[in-house]
């Protein structure tokens, strides 16, 4: 009787632990219930990987899409969205003062990258807008544009560019690292081609700052395009370096109140601002540390999956190729079913802007792959954060599913009697 | 200013380790550990004092940054942290990580527990006015 009595006490006292269900639709992807103990909602590091449990959120393999906030990163911030919120464009008091002295060194903090004495750097929020969207609305507006081809290694055809300069050509724009295939193009013999013909050179270096060297003076780069949240950085902020000697000159996008020189009117949002500048600082400093362990994880992913599975391509040069970027594609296996199945790891097939369209990818296609392949590619993003015991987890539900996905699939079962798929004549009703 | 003795270098780095165990986040607390020991590791042959000394410095820094970050994780603990008590305890403090025994005094380092704002953690200067108000209480 007292040990009865002893048990229900005891029962009141016990938290409910994982908690019931949580009723509300979470579009899939469950919550764990906020009065959990904190505990890692990933296996832990010393067991294996178990099945994912209801309330676990996935792991994040999608770096390329965006990245975690660096713990230094918020830390640097934080301050300026609690006590020091002067604007720093105030010209008459200490709360601007000290806003604008932390906005001029964050400034300082993103030239760091470019050791080079002719910084001209604007802060700007920049939205993410393809460049091909910006040219076709410059050809609206009457500029002629020539879209360079790539090779089958995604890197483009220095011949090709030097022919398709003209007398009036006035800016090259070359992504340095491609966000979808991780190809890094060819950017210091562009930069030395372009200052020869006196053209301006534009790199959309935002998938690329940070992660390798890049200097603008040997590599002899007039514009740069810098995005915050791809460097471990706040979203909303980015920044675009503009060359002062030989003088650039840009027209304003945005007019008004004549803030950072005019070329840029708005406040500057300071707390975001320190927040790049911090984040650029930590790249600095951790880029050769995070190189060589993103090449090894990388690596390793690559042998794993190529190991226990045929016929994968991976799409872009080998050699000349950001790591932290994979893109696979699996013969035989549609990407969209592939993404699907794995619910428990965070990918994309394509980029993030154009994951809402059904198209393929228009990389994949300009780098000739065949239609069904770049329907069925897969890109891996290893980050800062990534863990081995991360990428493990997704080669092996990787190549679990795509075993089932291809037992499931006729044209492999044809593949494997020796049919050559492109030899049949598919009927028409 | 004498340089740091090889105790005070390892009193750093295992309270570094110590700290960086209670981010609840899996990837910023990996990350953390492996950080740490793969830098100190990096660093141990480092034979001048001047750059001990810097090297000291920066990973004091860093040892703040993650004691507040891990404070900021979870956002209930934002609520409680460690505070030496002048005087007498404080009222009504709240212990949120389950399963400690005592809900008054902190598992890690004894101290009563106590109600504290993110702004405490990044605190600032007084305004001129909190001096003025001294000669009057």
């Amino acid at each position: 009787m007292l040990l009865r009595a002893g048990w229900r006490r005891a029962a009141l006292f016990v938290t409910v632990a994982p908690g019931p269900r949580p009723t509300v639709p979470s579009r899939g992807l469950r919550l764990s219930v906020v009065d959990d103990a904190p505990q890692s909602a990933v296996p832990t590091d010393a067991a294996a990987a178990p099945e994912a449990e209801v309330g676990l959120r996935p792991l994040y393999m999608d770096v390329q899409a965006t990245t975690p906030l660096d713990p230094r990163v918020l830390d640097a911030m934080l301050p300026y969205l609690i006590n020091y919120y002067g604007n720093p464009h105030s010209r008459t008091h200490a709360y601007g003062w000290e806003s604008e002295a932390a906005m001029e060194h964050a400034r300082q903090g993103v030239a760091r990258f470019y050791k080079s004495r002719k910084k001209h750097v604007i802060t700007t929020q920049t939205e993410h807008k393809c460049v091909l969207d910006s040219c076709r609305s410059l050809e609206a507006e009457g500029f002629r544009v020539t879209y360079l081809p790539v090779q089958k290694s995604g890197i483009i055809e220095l011949k090709e560019l030097e022919a398709a300069i003209q007398p009036d050509t006035s800016l090259v724009s070359v992504m340095t690292v491609n966000n979808e295939i991780g190809v890094k193009q060819p950017i210091a013999e562009i930069g030395q081609i372009c200052s020869s013909r006196k053209v301006y050179f534009h790199t959309d270096a935002a998938q690329a700052v940070g992660k390798i060297p890049l200097d603008v003076n040997d590599m002899k780069i007039d514009l740069m395009s810098i995005s915050g949240h791809k460097i471990y950085g706040p979203k909303g902020v980015g920044a675009i370096y503009i060359r002062r000697r030989p003088r650039v000159r840009v027209e304003p996008l945005q007019s008004g109140g004549g803030q950072e020189r005019g070329m840029r009117s708005g406040t500057v949002p300071t707390p975001l601002v320190v927040g790049l500048g911090a984040a650029c600082e930590v790249a600095q400093q951790e880029m050769e540390y995070d190189h060589k362990r993103i090449s090894k994880l990388a690596d390793q992913l690559i042998q794993k999956i190529m190991k226990s599975l045929p016929n994968v391509v991976m799409n872009g040069d080998p050699e000349q190729h950001y790591p932290g970027c994979i893109n696979l594609s699996f013969a035989y296996v549609e990407g969209e079913s592939l993404l699907m199945a794995l619910k428990d790891v965070a990918l994309s097939s394509g980029s993030a802007c154009t994951s809402a369209s059904l198209e393929p990818s228009y990389v994949l296609r300009a780098i000739g792959t065949d239609e069904d392949l770049a329907h069925s590619s897969i890109r891996f993003g290893i980050g800062r954060f990534t863990t081995e015991e991360e990428v493990d987890y997704t080669v092996e539900k990787c190549v679990q599913h795509v075993k089932r996905l291809r037992e499931m699939s006729p044209l492999w079962e044809m593949v494997q009697d020796g049919i050559d798929l492109k030899s049949i004549k598919w009927t028409q009703h | 200013m004498a340089a740091s003795s090889r105790a005070q270098v390892l009193d750093l780095y295992r309270a570094m380790l110590r700290e960086s165990k209670r981010f609840s986040a899996y990837n910023y607390r990996t990350y953390a550990i492996r950080r740490i020991r793969d830098a100190f590791r990096e660093n141990k042959n480092v034979k001048d004092p001047v750059e001990i000394q810097t090297l000291v410095n920066k990973a004091r820094r860093d040892l703040g940054i993650i004691r507040r970050q891990c404070l900021n994780d979870h956002p209930k603990q934002l609520n409680s942290a460690c505070a030496a008590v002048e005087g007498e305890a404080a009222e009504a403090p709240l212990c949120l990580l389950p399963g400690t025994a005592h809900p008054l005094l902190c598992p890690d380092c004894g101290r009563t527990r106590v109600k504290v704002h993110i702004s405490h953690l990044y605190s600032t200067d007084k305004l001129v006015i909190e001096n003025q108000e001294k000669p009057r209480t």
